[in-house]
């Protein structure tokens, strides 16, 4: 597999549904992935983005709505006929089988001579680092071994989309980031269409291309890490991707004024009124001075960066983040004046 | 375990007392088919096991009746438990419930209730004595449920059938190549006990007046008893092997797990 050709096509999801009963786990799922690139499907569990995902591999029927992939219509493709490869979160290795046979598998079905299989076998096998353990069975491999192999058998047959389905969740946390890297390591060098789902927000904002956040069966924001994180759209992502305070704001046209700061509103903000704005804790400042309008209640050491709570005199619990060196200077129990630094926030309705 | 010399005592004449009563009455069997009447010893009861023509073709019959009943049995149930544990894992309950069925009714029953159908099956398939088979999977199914339920159960089903269908893998080939490989010891026991039951089932095919087997041995008590004990023990004898290569086929297979 060489990688000047463009392997990757481009995956449609258009107006998925899928109900279980009275229950909707995919309510009208609208996503396009771009040729080539990772997407992470983010969300919390019955969110529906495993659904989207078994709906995509062909192991699950959609009720409406159709899936099109490099511009053709698979709705109805069973899923041996798709050409997609699969990573599954539990280990799904066949036990009877060799690593080379598990990964040479695919390719037998193809009717790949028993030569190129075992070419291509040792190829994949060494791209995720373990050509070595070829003769192994699945029980003589760790957790990581194993759904490196799975990565090795998604790969083999050369698949026109890689589905990846939580493939970390089983693994303890040191081989998780591992594996994580590696995995965008070996998507980018083989340069398939990806989408990955997972229910860990580090992962999918550490990895992807783009993460859409899914709630209640729908999508309810895709782009990058950056943005998801700097410009939510709504308040769902807001508060499910990183840490957020929530700040009564009075919102005017463009301009909140919170904590007598007057910052910029974000898209998907309410247009007057007020509101509660949704700011991040890096977003936020303390420090000693005139016009003292919180407690500080603790204080936490993260390295360079410290975060510390604040009660302010509203109420209200805010935690923000600080560099370690201006949060030294403070300490429990001491009057401080938190303020908002001028970066867009989103202001949403009270609820 | 304590292994005290009382304990070791009593364990060999446990050991010792079992096997008497296992091996005293097949030796008796052994010795009275080798009797002669003018007294000394003769093969002629076990020659006849080949020479009579009743008794080797009711050999060959039991043969092959149980031969076609495992067919019979897995073609039907492997398929039904494969698509029951991946798409109807909710009807499992009444599968196991079905299965367990003629455990609990006694043959006389099975026979009464027969009679009707099968006055249909005689009339639209064939008379013919083979047509037991479709009353001995029926008979066999507790068993081997329970065999192939326990292989199904130690190995993930469900996430194997996807990974090998995402790779492209039609079910005919999840089943034969996947899920098959992994449950053997289950499939080999189930077919292993199948076997055996249809080896030594008397009641029903004497009931319908067919000739298997035990019908034959039976009828034989009467006239050439020796010759009815030699087979007797030779069913017997094939039916311990055959069990005894069960448990070392269970043994063998979950050893090499481990390592």
């Amino acid at each position: 597999m060489s990688s000047q050709q463009a392997p990757g096509v481009e995956v449609v999801l258009d107006g998925l549904v899928r109900r279980y009963g009275e229950v909707r786990a995919l309510d009208g799922l609208d996503l396009t992935i771009k040729s080539g690139e990772m997407v992470a499907l983010l969300g919390p569990s019955g969110c529906g983005k495993t659904t989207a995902l078994r709906i995509l591999a062909g192991l699950e029927r959609a009720d409406d709505g159709n899936v099109r992939v490099g511009g053709k219509d698979i709705t109805d493709v069973p899923a041996n006929k798709r050409d997609m490869g699969m990573v599954f979160q539990a280990y799904s290795l066949f036990p009877h089988m060799t690593v080379l046979e598990n990964v040479a598998f695919g390719l037998k079905l193809r009717g790949v001579s028993q030569r190129d299989r075992q070419a291509r076998g040792a190829e994949v096998l060494e791209l995720v680092g373990l050509g070595e353990q070829r003769d192994r069975y699945a029980h003589q491999l760790s957790g990581g071994q194993q759904q490196r192999v799975a990565l090795a058998r998604a790969l083999a047959i050369e698949p026109t989309v890689l589905l990846l389905d939580e493939p970390l969740s089983a693994l303890d946390a040191k081989v998780r980031t591992q594996l994580r890297d590696e995995i965008r390591r070996v998507q980018l060098e083989v340069g398939r269409t990806t989408v990955f789902v997972t229910h860990d927000q580090e992962e999918a904002l550490a990895i992807a291309d783009r993460v859409g956040v899914m709630s209640n069966g729908r999508l309810e924001q895709i782009a990058t890490p950056e943005e998801l994180y700097n410009q939510p759209r709504t308040r769902f992502v807001a508060e499910f991707v990183g840490l957020t305070n929530k700040l009564d704001a009075q919102v005017d046209g463009a301009v909140a004024t919170i904590l007598d700061s007057k910052v910029p509103v974000l898209d998907g903000s309410i247009a007057t009124g007020a509101g509660t704005a949704l700011v991040r804790p890096e977003f936020l400042s303390v420090g000693r001075g005139d016009g003292a309008n919180a407690a500080l209640v603790s204080r936490f050491f993260l390295g360079p960066v410290s975060r510390v709570t604040c009660d302010l005199d509203s109420g209200v619990t805010v935690t923000a983040q600080l560099s370690s060196s201006e949060a030294t200077e403070l300490s429990p129990g001491d009057r401080v004046k938190v303020t908002v630094s001028p970066t867009p926030v989103l202001v949403v309705s009270t609820d | 375990m304590t292994s005290t010399p009382t304990w070791r005592v009593t364990r060999a004449m446990l050991l010792v007392l079992y096997g008497l009563f296992f091996i005293v009455p097949l030796y008796a069997m052994l010795d009275f088919s080798t009797r002669s009447t003018g007294g000394g010893r003769t093969g002629d009861a076990w020659a006849d096991l080949v020479r009579d023509p009743t008794l080797s073709s009711a050999i060959i019959t039991s043969l092959l009746l149980a031969l076609f009943t495992v067919l019979g049995m897995l073609l039907l149930l492997l398929p039904t438990m494969i698509w029951v544990r991946m798409r109807v894992p909710g009807a499992t309950r009444l599968i196991e419930f079905l299965c367990l069925l003629p455990l609990t009714i006694p043959a006389l029953v099975i026979v009464v209730g027969m009679r009707n159908v099968y006055t249909w099956v005689n009339y639209l398939v064939s008379d013919s004595v083979y047509t037991l088979t479709f009353v001995y999977v029926v008979l066999v199914l507790p068993y081997a449920y329970r065999a192939i339920d326990a292989a199904l159960g130690s190995i993930d089903v469900v996430t194997l059938a996807e990974a090998a269908r995402s790779l492209g893998a039609g079910w005919l080939t999840v089943i034969a190549r996947i899920i098959v490989p992994n449950v053997w010891s289950g499939v080999l026991a189930a077919a292993f006990i199948s076997i055996a039951l249809v080896m030594g089932e008397f009641t029903i095919a004497s009931l319908t007046n067919y000739e298997n087997l035990q019908v034959v041995i039976n009828f034989l008590g009467k006239s050439a008893a020796r010759t009815s004990v030699a087979a007797s023990l030779a069913v017997l004898v094939f039916v311990f092997v055959l069990l005894m290569a069960l448990s070392y086929v269970g043994r063998g297979r979950r050893g090499a797990e481990r390592s």
